[in-house]
């Protein structure tokens, strides 16, 4: 259908292998700039190749530093590994600091590496769509493994489901009973367990803990998460860190269309999230620009029609033109 | 997806040539620069001017603020806007902080760049500056 059509320059370059045009369509997509649509469009069908895989957990477990030991261990096996790293933006000042380099070594001309750092910025439904169109731009410039870390708490890290295909929870020793990880909902999104400062003492008991956790759970789609000891420090357990994505990966291509549904389910969520972002967009437009929408603005405050009304009238309103424009 | 706007924060990587262990200096002026709405990269301590460009280009920065309190100043500074140009990046400027005498700030203005920051600098002569250079979205 669309195959005539040439590429767009930025896409060209990004397949030739130009970092720069790569890390500047990131910042398009991280900014919303419509530029970056066309280019999307374009290099969709050649994405899809690579492995994603979440690394998330609490803050302060080593992250960043089992991503490093991953990283080189990757490399090692000759993939082009590329690493994107999500850091809270401040809801005050909206500035952060984004510090997951210093925690990753790589030889600079190793063009088998990629690194962005990525704020959060506050962005409706959070994270997940910027980061989305990063994975497949990077996935596009032929990334075999894609590494996506995220911050350790609250809804970012449920997010990360809907971005990699396996997830990796990231824990230490002395984090707090077992009954902090059933509170802390992180059994939702593992899929591999990694207790990291394991050359700590208590480590064998947390890898315990949770390996009995894991066992009295149902499994979750046919997976029981797999625990495996780490140490960053010591760069222990890279190995069988690896072992156990690669078993889930392998667990997804095992029967025919698990894969594929999971992914359905997750471009599912992503095409409704962009639905909802245009539809949030273009009404608070409407309610700041149009005459009849300020009015319903001031009906509900006069209390002449309740806000579920008003949305609903909003609402069809809205559809109205777009059908007729469809039928033309 | 929200329209470019001049909300977009400035991206600044701030990092440390050489071997000099004196980060003080250059995470201040970074959370000053977070506090003032700005995404900084921090890739902290002993960077190689390669490691440095490397990171530029990757995070796609506005700006770059380089860290040095070594003496080794007019080793490093340099090399990082030669690596810069010899990658084609010719439109993140580049600012300078630490312990350089006048005479070697000069200089390093001459060859490119773009401002140098002594010790007592102000924090918000130093964001201002940032924001007044940084490049801004094409």
């Amino acid at each position: 259908m669309t195959a005539a059509r040439p590429l767009p320059a930025a896409a060209r370059a990004l397949l030739r292998g130009d970092r720069r045009a790569l890390a500047r369509l990131i910042s398009q997509v991280e900014r919303g700039d419509p530029a970056v649509g066309p280019v999307l469009r374009a290099l969709h069908a050649r994405t899809g190749r690579a492995r994603v895989i979440g690394i998330t957990g609490p803050l302060g477990v080593g992250k960043s530093s089992v991503l490093n030991i991953l990283l080189a261990h990757l490399r090692e096996k000759g993939h082009r590994v590329a690493v994107v790293a999500v850091d809270p933006s401040s809801p005050f000042s909206g500035g952060s600091v984004l510090g997951d380099r210093i925690r990753i070594e790589r030889d600079p001309a190793d063009a088998g590496v990629f690194i962005r750092s990525m704020a959060s910025r506050g962005r409706s439904g959070g994270v997940s769509a910027a980061t989305r169109e990063t994975v497949r731009l990077l996935d596009a410039a032929g990334f075999d493994v894609i590494l996506v870390e995220t911050v350790g708490s609250g809804q970012v890290d449920v997010e990360i489901r809907d971005i990699a295909s396996t997830n990796v929870v990231v824990l230490v020793p002395h984090l707090g009973d077992e009954v902090q990880s059933l509170k802390a909902g992180l059994f939702e999104i593992a899929d591999v367990f990694a207790v990291n400062k394991s050359d700590l003492p208590g480590a064998e008991a947390a890898e315990k803990d949770l390996s009995e956790l894991v066992s009295l759970g149902a499994p979750r789609d046919g997976w029981r998460p797999v625990v495996v000891r780490t140490s960053a420090r010591e760069r222990t357990g890279v190995a069988e860190l690896w072992t156990a994505i690669e078993a889930h990966e392998a667990f997804l291509d095992a029967e025919p269309g698990r894969r594929a549904a999971a992914e359905r389910g997750r471009v599912a969520k992503e095409i409704v999230g962009l639905v909802q972002a245009r539809l949030a967009r273009e009404t608070s437009e409407r309610l700041a620009q149009s005459e009849d929408d300020a009015r319903l603005l001031d009906d509900v405050v006069g209390r002449r029609i309740d806000p579920r009304s008003a949305a609903d009238r909003i609402y069809e309103d809205h559809r109205k033109p777009a059908r007729r424009a469809r039928r033309k | 997806m929200p329209k470019p706007t001049a909300e977009t924060p400035i991206r600044v990587l701030i990092a440390k040539p050489g071997l000099d262990g004196h980060d003080r200096g250059a995470k201040v002026v970074a959370r000053a620069l977070r506090d003032a709405g700005m995404e900084v990269i921090y890739a902290g301590l002993r960077q190689t001017p390669e490691e440095i460009v490397e990171s530029a280009i990757e995070e796609d920065v506005d700006l770059i603020g380089l860290s040095c309190l070594s003496g080794a100043h007019m080793a490093l500074f340099p090399r990082v806007l030669k690596l810069l140009k010899a990658r084609k990046v010719r439109d993140v400027p580049v600012f300078a902080g630490g312990i350089i005498p006048d005479d070697d700030a000069k200089r390093l203005r001459r060859i490119g760049i773009r401002a140098v920051f002594g010790p007592g600098t102000s924090l918000e002569e130093i964001v201002r500056t940032a924001r007044g250079i940084a490049r801004r979205p094409s």
